[in-house]
C-alpha cells in the first residue's frame, strides 16, 4: 500500500519539475500535412486531371464528350494557334524586360534611397490593386483612345502619324502588361534587395571595384533570387493573360489566353481549349525550368 | 592638438599617413576635431577610446568612406583627401568583416586583385590563405565558416592587396575572449611578416597594449595621448588617459616648494615629493599613483628608506583576485585609494579595518590636470598646459 502510494506519488512530483515526454506519434507530421495535402489535391490535382482527360476526348456539348486518347487534340490546337502561342511569348517576355528595366531601379531607389518615404512607396506599388484588374485595364483604353490628350501629344509632335493610333496595337498590349504586372517584378526586387548589407558597397569600394563594378559583381549577384522571383512571377502570368490583349489589342493579334478563354466561354470546344491549356503549363514550365538553369540560381529558388 | 608630436615627426619621409587639422561634422555633432596625426611607415599603430570619440570616423576617412569636412589627409607624399575609395592604396578589415556572401573564399580574397586586373591570382591566394591558417579552405563560403575564420579571411582579403595602410576596424570585437588574445597575437605576427603599416582602432585598452608599437589614445574627436603603451602607462598625461589605460589614485594638492631633486606637493597635509619641476609654490597641482605601485603597511611600522611619498588611512575593503590583493583605503579626508599588492608569498596582509599607511616610491608619481574646474593660472605650467591641450 506504502509502495503503490509513493510509487504513485513520484512521477507526479516530477511531473511539476519538467512535461514528461510525450510519446512521439509517427504520424503526426503527415497529420498536420493533411489540410494542405486536401487542399492541394482539390484545387490543384482534380482540376489537372480533368483538365487532362479533357484535352484528349472528343464529342461535342450536345453528345457528351468521350475520353478516346485524341492525342490529335493536341496538333491540331497547336497548329491552328501556333502564332497566337508564339505571341503571348513574344508579348510577355517583352513586358517582363520593361518590368525589369523600370522595376529594378525602382526597387532599388526604394530599398537605399527613400529613407522614410520608403513605407509610403512600397504603398504606392501596391496600390493599384485596390481597384480592380479589369478597370485599370480599361482606364488604359481610355488613356490611349484614338481622341486621348496622349495620342493628340505624340501626333503633335510628330511621333505619331496623323492617322496613327496607340490603341490596338501590340505596343499597348506590352504596356498594358508591363504595367498590371510591374508591382510583381518590384516586390521581390524590393525584398532581395533591401535585406542586402549596404557594407558590403563599402568593402567593394575598398577593395578597388567603382560604383559599377560594385554594382555589376555584389549588388546585381545579390539580388539575382529577386531578379529570378520577379521575371517568373511577371513572365508567368503575362504568358496566360487574355485581358489586356482584349481591351488594348485587336482580335488579329490574340494571345494564346484569349483563345483558350474563347473556346471555353464562347466556342464550348472543350477539348481544344484544355488542350492548349496544357500546353501553355508545359511550355511555360519548360521555358522556366531552362531560364532557371541558365541563371544557375536553382539554389536561390 | 599642436602640442602632440609623434615621434616621427622630424622625418617627414617615414611617416605613411598624416592627419593634418582633419574635422569630421555630422550635422551639428563634431565626430573629429582638428585632428593631427602622423603614423609611421611599418608601425603597428593603435587609434583607442571610448565609443564615441571619433576614433572609426577618423578611420573611415582614412579609407575614403567618410569625407572629412576640412583638413587634408596624406599617404606618404600625396594628398589622398578628395581621392574616391577605389582609388587609395589603402585596404580595410572591417568591424563586421563584411565577406561577400555569394562568392567563395579564394573569390573574396581574390575580389581586390580581380578589379586591378591581376590575371594569375590563385597562387597568391593559396599564399594569403596559408598566411592566415585557412590553406584548403578557398571552396567554402563564408556563412560556412566560424566567426574567427571569417576575421581571418576579412584580414587576407585586404592583405592581398599589398596596401600602403591597412585599417582594422575592431577587427576582434566579435569574437570570444580566448579567440581574441589569440588573433591579437595572430595580428602582431602578421603585422611583423609582411612589415605592411596597420592602424587599428579598439576600445579595448589591453588589445592596443598587447598589439601597438604606438597608441593615441583619443576622447571627443582629439587625441588626448600618443606614444607607445610603456609611455602612456607610466607617464598618462591627463586624468583622462590614467584612468582609461588601467587604474590610478588621483590626489589634488598644492604646489609647496619647487626644487632640484623635485617638487613637494601637499595633500590635506601629507607632504608628497614629485620628480621633476611643476609650477611654483601655491599653483595647484594632482598626482597621480598606479594602484600596484603602492603598499599598504599598517600604521606604525616604517614601510622602508624608497618609499617616501606616504599617506595615513583605514582599510575597508580587501579582495583577493588570484595574481594580487585589491585593499581600498579611506584617508582620514575620505578619499578612497586602491592598493594592489602583488600575490608573490610572504607578504603580510592587512585586514579590512585596520589603520595603515600606504607608501610609494616618489619617481613613480605622476602629474596630472588639476580638477577639469581648477584652471591653472600660471603660465609657467608648462606640463599641465600640454596635458590640458
Amino acid at each position: 500500500m506504502t509502495a503503490a502510494l509513493t510509487g504513485h506519488a513520484g512521477p507526479a512530483t516530477d511531473a511539476t519539475d519538467e512535461e514528461p515526454p510525450r510519446p512521439r506519434r509517427w504520424y503526426t507530421p503527415y497529420l498536420l500535412l493533411l489540410p494542405g495535402l486536401a487542399w492541394l489535391a482539390v484545387f490543384f490535382l482534380v482540376p489537372m486531371v480533368a483538365l487532362a482527360s479533357m484535352s484528349l476526348q472528343t464529342g461535342s456539348l450536345g453528345q457528351g464528350y468521350r475520353l478516346t486518347w485524341e492525342w490529335a487534340n493536341y496538333s491540331e490546337a497547336l497548329s491552328t494557334f501556333g502564332a497566337q502561342f508564339g505571341r503571348s511569348f513574344l508579348y510577355a517576355g517583352a513586358a517582363t524586360l520593361l518590368c525589369l528595366l523600370i522595376g529594378y531601379p525602382l526597387a532599388y531607389a526604394i530599398a537605399f534611397k527613400a529613407g522614410r518615404w520608403r513605407n509610403l512607396l512600397l504603398i504606392l506599388v501596391i496600390a493599384p490593386f485596390f481597384t480592380s484588374f479589369l478597370i485599370r485595364t480599361l482606364a488604359w483604353k481610355i488613356i490611349l483612345s484614338d481622341d486621348g490628350w496622349v495620342v493628340d501629344t505624340l501626333r503633335a509632335v510628330a511621333l505619331l502619324d496623323d492617322g496613327g493610333r496607340l490603341l490596338a496595337t501590340p505596343a499597348a498590349v506590352i504596356l498594358g502588361l508591363t504595367y498590371n504586372f510591374l508591382p510583381f517584378m518590384v516586390l521581390p526586387l524590393y525584398a532581395s534587395l533591401e535585406k542586402m548589407d549596404e557594407r558590403l558597397l563599402e568593402a567593394a569600394a575598398d577593395l578597388y571595384a567603382n560604383a559599377f563594378t560594385a554594382f555589376r559583381k555584389v549588388t546585381w549577384r545579390l539580388s539575382l533570387p529577386g531578379v529570378v522571383a520577379g521575371t517568373l512571377l511577371t513572365f508567368i502570368p503575362a504568358a496566360g493573360d487574355y485581358v489586356n490583349v482584349q481591351f488594348l489589342g485587336t482580335p488579329n493579334s490574340a494571345m494564346v489566353g484569349t483563345v483558350i478563354q474563347s473556346r471555353f466561354l464562347t466556342v464550348l470546344d472543350y477539348p481544344t481549349a484544355a488542350a492548349l491549356s496544357f500546353a501553355l503549363m508545359v511550355s511555360v514550365l519548360v521555358i522556366v525550368l531552362v531560364y532557371v538553369r541558365r541563371v544557375g540560381a536553382r539554389d536561390l529558388l | 592638438m599642436p602640442d602632440r608630436r609623434s615621434p616621427a615627426e622630424g622625418d617627414r619621409t617615414s611617416s605613411d599617413v598624416r592627419i593634418e587639422g582633419v574635422t569630421k561634422r555630422f550635422g551639428g555633432f563634431t565626430a573629429v576635431d582638428d585632428l593631427t596625426l602622423t603614423i609611421p611607415a611599418g608601425s603597428f599603430f593603435a587609434l583607442l577610446g571610448p565609443s564615441g570619440c571619433g576614433k572609426t570616423t577618423t578611420l573611415r576617412m582614412v579609407a575614403g568612406l567618410e569625407q572629412p569636412t576640412g583638413g587634408r589627409i596624406l599617404l606618404g607624399e600625396d594628398d589622398v583627401t578628395d581621392l574616391r575609395p577605389y582609388k587609395r592604396p589603402v585596404n580595410t578589415v572591417f568591424q563586421s568583416y563584411a565577406l561577400f556572401p555569394h562568392l567563395s573564399i579564394a573569390e573574396n580574397v581574390a575580389f581586390g586583385l580581380r578589379r586591378r586586373g591581376v590575371k594569375d591570382v590563385s597562387r597568391q591566394v593559396d599564399e594569403m590563405l596559408e598566411l592566415v591558417e585557412l590553406g584548403g579552405f578557398g571552396r567554402r563560403r563564408p556563412g560556412q565558416l566560424s566567426g574567427g575564420q571569417q576575421q581571418r579571411v576579412a584580414l587576407a582579403r585586404a592583405l592581398i592587396n599589398r596596401p600602403r595602410v591597412l585599417l582594422l576596424d575592431e577587427p576582434l570585437g566579435a569574437l570570444d575572449l580566448k579567440l581574441r588574445r589569440q588573433m591579437q597575437l595572430e595580428l602582431k605576427r602578421i603585422q611583423t611578416e609582411v612589415g605592411i603599416t596597420f592602424v587599428h582602432v579598439t576600445h579595448d585598452q589591453e588589445e592596443a597594449m598587447t598589439m601597438a608599437d604606438t597608441i593615441a589614445v583619443m576622447n571627443a574627436g582629439r587625441v588626448e595621448q600618443l606614444g607607445g603603451p610603456e609611455q602612456l602607462y607610466e607617464r598618462p598625461a591627463s586624468r583622462y588617459v590614467a584612468n582609461f589605460l588601467g587604474q590610478s589614485n588621483c590626489l589634488d594638492g598644492v604646489v609647496d616648494e619647487v626644487g632640484g631633486d623635485g617638487t613637494l606637493v601637499t595633500v590635506q597635509g601629507c607632504r608628497l615629493r614629485i620628480p621633476g619641476r611643476h609650477g611654483s609654490p601655491g599653483a595647484r597641482l594632482s598626482l597621480g599613483v598606479r594602484p600596484e605601485k603602492t603598499v599598504a603597511v599598517p600604521a606604525g611600522e616604517a614601510p622602508g628608506a624608497a618609499l617616501g611619498n606616504q599617506v595615513p588611512g583605514t582599510v575597508t575593503d580587501v579582495s583577493f583576485t588570484g595574481l594580487s590583493t585589491q585593499y581600498l583605503v579611506r584617508t582620514p579626508w575620505g578619499q578612497e585609494i586602491s592598493v594592489f599588492a602583488q600575490n608573490a608569498g610572504g607578504e603580510r596582509r592587512v585586514a579590512a579595518g585596520e589603520q595603515v599607511t600606504v607608501a610609494w616610491r616618489p619617481e613613480h608619481t605622476f602629474p596630472l590636470d588639476a580638477a577639469p574646474t581648477e584652471v591653472a593660472e600660471q603660465s609657467g605650467a608648462s606640463v599641465l598646459a600640454e596635458a590640458r591641450s
